[in-house]
């Protein structure tokens, strides 16, 4: 019997093609994803004169650039010439694209699960520090700069130290109107921006084991704003069941195989850890953002902190973050108006997160403007057969196409200086949604419920009597 | 990439916490080429006022010299993009001292020739309080892993296979090129014991 391991120790051992004196590890990419961003590595690519080592391994998509409207014409021309030149790059070197007008096109952390590319067992990079989010299938899935993006292109191989193993459990029941998002901003506030640094995060526990893989992917998407490169959770049949008959994944006696060897990655129960992190589910509240970083966030029921009252090294940050949020210390953040709510990104642009916004704004009229960006054009579509669409627009809110939009703002969606947006996305960075944005993160039916009634808002308010 | 073991220059101290990758280059410059430089976005918004002015006040503007840079915990956090470490590079950074940093960032910052140099929270404070708003010559040693600010001695940590990158200025593609054979052998290894790791043909 070999030591016990954890999933993170057997992930690293399937892919280590060797590992130098040094300690650092030459590992195996099995799935490569570029976007538009990707420019600078192709740059690199082209002034080696060097080939992608392997293109059937590699994937491209159009979303940071990707206008959510009139499609047709690409008005501006620094958006058309990033799109355009992954266009060229990906047909010059034979890279599957996922291109503006592909039925399957959109956020490259929404489409690697959707269409199958995204396995349990697979290393999975991609030039996004979101791409965390693959490890919900129980993938070794990390982000990488344009330097190790041109590397990767050119040998399939990454170099990389072997992080340190750090298990968050999270146990029981979450409580009514709390979702994954929630769990996520409420480690990140009690552990800190950087609190997981240099860890790898293994999600476990029954309230994890109790998540769709929407809620999963939530989750691990926003282990890069603890600081943690990598957030996972063991494959099991929820699992299992998401990924088949997804275009791109094993069918047949491949799919045998699969399930077999998918069925081992799971920390053995000995295994140790570096950290272990407790949390009770039921203590978690609707959880919202009131600074500048993911970890200045609180119970939607609770205060705006007074940085007089907090430990020196914190209020000097918490008093730039307040006076850039226009907000006052010592008020109860529920109540605060909002100007206008983002729902979308490949934090919540899924169907489920769709479909939790829209049980809130159901037969109710949004008091704000607002745009509903879902996460893929597979996710819009199924969101209309549902008549989700019908639930937004009938609000007042718009009914966009899928891309990274407001998240980040490249496309042009941003929200103007000084105004406060309600935003389902994973950063509320100072300007990360347009200079002077103010941006509150919560998850979508807090979204829904701060345009229902132009204010922050406890959701479970709007929920009661309704199902979620 | 040319490396190096010893600088000298001018440090400044931007004590914040959290400067992230959207502060340190807004996504409205990403779009640039490199050959363009990006010097001028480093720090865009903090540094320029609405109408692209320079705040007279900020400490990079008043010390455009400088060439380290003293920051505060979790320097770098947020996104991959490498476009944050060319904004320091091309503005003539070889070296940022914080307590924490962004692990990606980092990395990035390694493969440009950059050192990231982690310092306890309390030298980062000495040497942000020995600065004074002001700019004062400072030595970074990669083989000792110290820094001199006057009469301060401070030690930094950096993993010994970065400090060997820094110095010798190595490329990774290279390096991994001579280990081609190795690569090529797993690659078969993996197709026969996970050959559902391929993706499948499209349906
Ligand atoms: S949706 Fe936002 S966080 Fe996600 S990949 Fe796009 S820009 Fe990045």
């Amino acid at each position: 019997m070999s030591a016990p391991a954890t999933l993170l120790d057997k992930l690293w051992a399937d892919h280590e093609v060797l590992r130098r004196d040094d300690g650092t590890s030459l590992l195996w990419v099995d799935r490569h994803l570029v976007h538009e961003g990707s420019h600078h590595a192709f740059a690199k690519l082209s002034a080696r004169g060097l080939p992608v080592a392997q293109p059937d391994l590699t994937f491209a998509v159009v979303d940071h650039y990707a206008p959510t409207r009139n499609r047709d014409r690409l008005d501006d021309p620094q958006i058309a010439r990033m799109i355009h030149t992954l266009q060229d790059n990906a047909r010059a070197h034979g890279l599957r694209l996922f291109d503006l007008h592909d039925p399957n096109q959109g956020i490259v952390h929404v489409i690697g699960p959707e269409q199958g590319l995204t396995l349990p067992g697979l290393l999975i990079n991609c030039g996004d520090s979101h791409t965390s989010t693959h490890g919900a299938f129980g993938a070794l899935a990390f982000g990488i700069g344009a330097t190790e993006v041109a590397h990767v292109l050119a040998t399939q191989t990454i170099w990389q130290k072997k992080p340190a193993a750090m298990r968050i459990r999270v146990e029981g029941a979450l409580c009514e109107g709390v979702t994954a998002k929630d769990i996520a901003l409420n480690w990140i506030a009690r552990l800190g921006a950087d609190g997981a640094r240099g860890h790898a995060v293994e999600y476990a526990g029954s309230a994890i084991r109790g998540l769709s893989m929407e809620g999963r992917m939530t989750l691990c998407n926003l282990s890069i704003e603890g600081g943690a490169r990598f957030g996972m959770v063991a494959p099991d049949d929820t699992t299992f069941a998401y990924v088949k008959d997804r275009p791109f994944a094993p069918k047949g006696a491949d799919r045998d195989a699969a399930l077999e060897a998918w069925s081992m990655l799971v920390s053995d129960p000995e295994a140790e850890f570096d950290r272990e992190v407790m949390i009770e589910a039921g203590e978690i509240a609707p959880t919202v953002t009131w600074g500048t970083s993911p970890e200045q966030a609180l119970p939607v029921d609770a205060t705006v902190p007074d940085p007089a009252r907090l430990p020196s090294e914190k209020a000097e940050t918490a008093r730039a973050a307040l006076d850039y949020m226009g907000l006052q210390p010592g008020r109860p953040i529920a109540g605060t108006p909002v100007d206008q709510v983002f729902i979308g990104s490949c934090t919540n642009g899924r169907i489920e997160d769709l479909r939790a916004a829209a049980a809130v704004l159901a037969g109710r009229r949004a008091r704000v403007p607002g745009m509903v960006s879902p996460g893929s054009m597979l996710v819009k579509k199924q969101a209309e057969e549902e008549g989700l669409d019908r639930v937004f627009t009938a609000a007042g809110l718009d009914w966009v196409g899928a891309g990274c939009s407001m998240c980040v703002g490249m496309n042009g969606d941003l929200v103007a200086s000084g105004q406060r947006c309600a935003s389902s996305t994973n950063r509320n960075f100072r300007g990360r949604q347009g200079r002077g944005a103010r941006t509150h993160l919560m998850s979508p039916a807090m979204v829904a419920a701060a345009a229902v009634t132009g204010e922050i808002t406890d959701v479970r308010a709007l929920l009661a009597g309704r199902a979620a | 990439m040319a490396g190096w073991a010893f600088h000298k220059g001018l440090a400044v101290a931007l004590p914040r916490d959290n400067v992230d990758t959207d502060q340190l280059i807004p996504a409205r410059f990403m779009s640039v080429p490199r050959s363009a430089g990006y010097g001028d976005y480093l720090l865009h918004d903090l540094r320029r006022d609405e109408d692209g002015a320079l705040h007279p006040d900020f400490p990079l503007n008043r010390h455009p010299a400088a060439s380290i840079l003293v920051a505060g915990r979790n320097f770098g956090s947020g996104s991959s993009r490498e476009a944050a470490v060319y904004a320091l590079v091309d503005a003539g950074f070889r070296a940022v001292i914080a307590p924490s940093f962004g692990d990606i960032f980092a990395g990035n910052a390694v493969n440009n020739g950059l050192l990231p140099a982690r310092v306890s929270p309390e030298d980062a404070a000495a040497l942000t309080q020995a600065l004074h708003g002001a700019t004062a010559e400072a030595t970074v040693d990669l083989e000792t892993g110290e820094i001199m600010l006057g009469d301060l001695h401070v030690d930094f940590s950096l993993d010994d296979s970065w400090r060997t990158k820094l110095i010798n200025g190595w490329d990774d593609i290279d390096l991994t090129r001579q280990h081609s054979d190795a690569i090529a052998r797993f690659r078969e290894g993996r197709r026969q014991v996970a050959p559902w790791a391929w993706p499948a043909a499209e349906a």
